[in-house]
């Protein structure tokens, strides 16, 4: 097949990404959604990083940092929310969490 | 660029990351999720991106997943009935998932359009020195990306409040 290599980078992101969709929508646990989101976005940070090679630029590698502290600012945030939740409902099944819902 | 090697590593991510959405227990997710990491570190080695990676190891496997596993094991979880979804919906996330993948890889392997600057041989070419190194993207983050930097500095200092906040036993 004749296609530069950046695509084999690419394909593997792209794979990776559908994995943590196909576990967030699947998975009935806040945490191992929480943990499918962190693949999602790792897979995106793959694809930066595949770019700024091709393209020689760093700018690619930059952003990923930015992705790096908004995944730990959301990280801690999410748990705490989680916990938080936790203590009022005692469940961290989506299913039984349906407050929000109308 | 080794295609060996590059095989062998995406055969294992691929690997652990099924595990992560498979695994029944969430703290064998969250030490697949630590494999899956640490693999995507040595990926950004091969990709000429050296901070990166470490940073990689430092943050996530090293900061993000320690909180999670700490979170998992504070929560002291029964065994739950059911894990996941009604196979319906189990059937239709993977058939979404398909077509969205089909759809992504349908982009990645269009062709490139060739870079404007003298670097058309893309991959293939050496890269710049210092490429990847600390310099450099110190550089570029304290001039082009000051801005967006800062603001980063403050999303911090929200996301501290914000979940010290919200962890806060009720006092009443």
């Amino acid at each position: 097949m004749n296609v530069a290599p950046i695509s084999w980078f690419l394909i593997l992101g792209a794979v990776l990404f559908t994995i943590g969709t196909i576990g967030v929508l699947v998975r009935r646990n806040v945490i191992v959604i929480f943990l499918s989101i962190e693949l999602m976005l790792n897979a995106v940070n793959l694809v930066f990083v595949s770019f700024a090679r091709q393209l020689h630029s760093m700018d690619g590698q930059v952003v990923v940092f930015f992705v790096m502290t908004v995944a730990a600012a959301e990280a801690a945030v999410g748990l705490a929310i989680i916990l938080s939740v936790f203590r009022n409902r005692e469940t961290v099944n989506v299913d039984e969490l349906n407050l929000l819902r109308w | 660029m080794n295609p060996g090697l590059f095989c062998i590593l995406a055969v294992l991510l691929v690997a652990s990351a099924l595990s992560v959405i498979l695994q029944p227990s969430p703290i064998r997710s969250a030490l697949s999720l630590v494999v899956t990491l640490f693999l995507l570190a040595v990926t950004f080695l091969l990709l000429d991106a050296q901070l990166i990676a470490a940073l990689q190891v430092i943050v996530y496997a090293g900061a993000i997943v320690v909180l999670f596993l700490f979170v998992i094991m504070l929560l002291n979880l029964q065994e739950e009935p059911r894990v996941m979804a009604r196979f319906g919906t189990q059937c239709a996330a993977v058939l979404l998932g398909s077509l969205f993948l089909l759809a992504l890889v349908r982009f990645a392997v269009a062709p490139l359009r060739p870079p404007a600057s003298a670097a058309t041989a893309g991959m293939a070419a050496a890269v710049p020195p210092g490429f990847g190194s600390v310099a450099t993207l110190a550089n570029l983050l304290f001039t082009h990306f000051l801005l967006a930097f800062e603001i980063t500095s403050v999303l911090l200092l929200v996301a501290i409040v914000g979940a010290v906040v919200l962890a806060k036993r009720r006092l009443v």
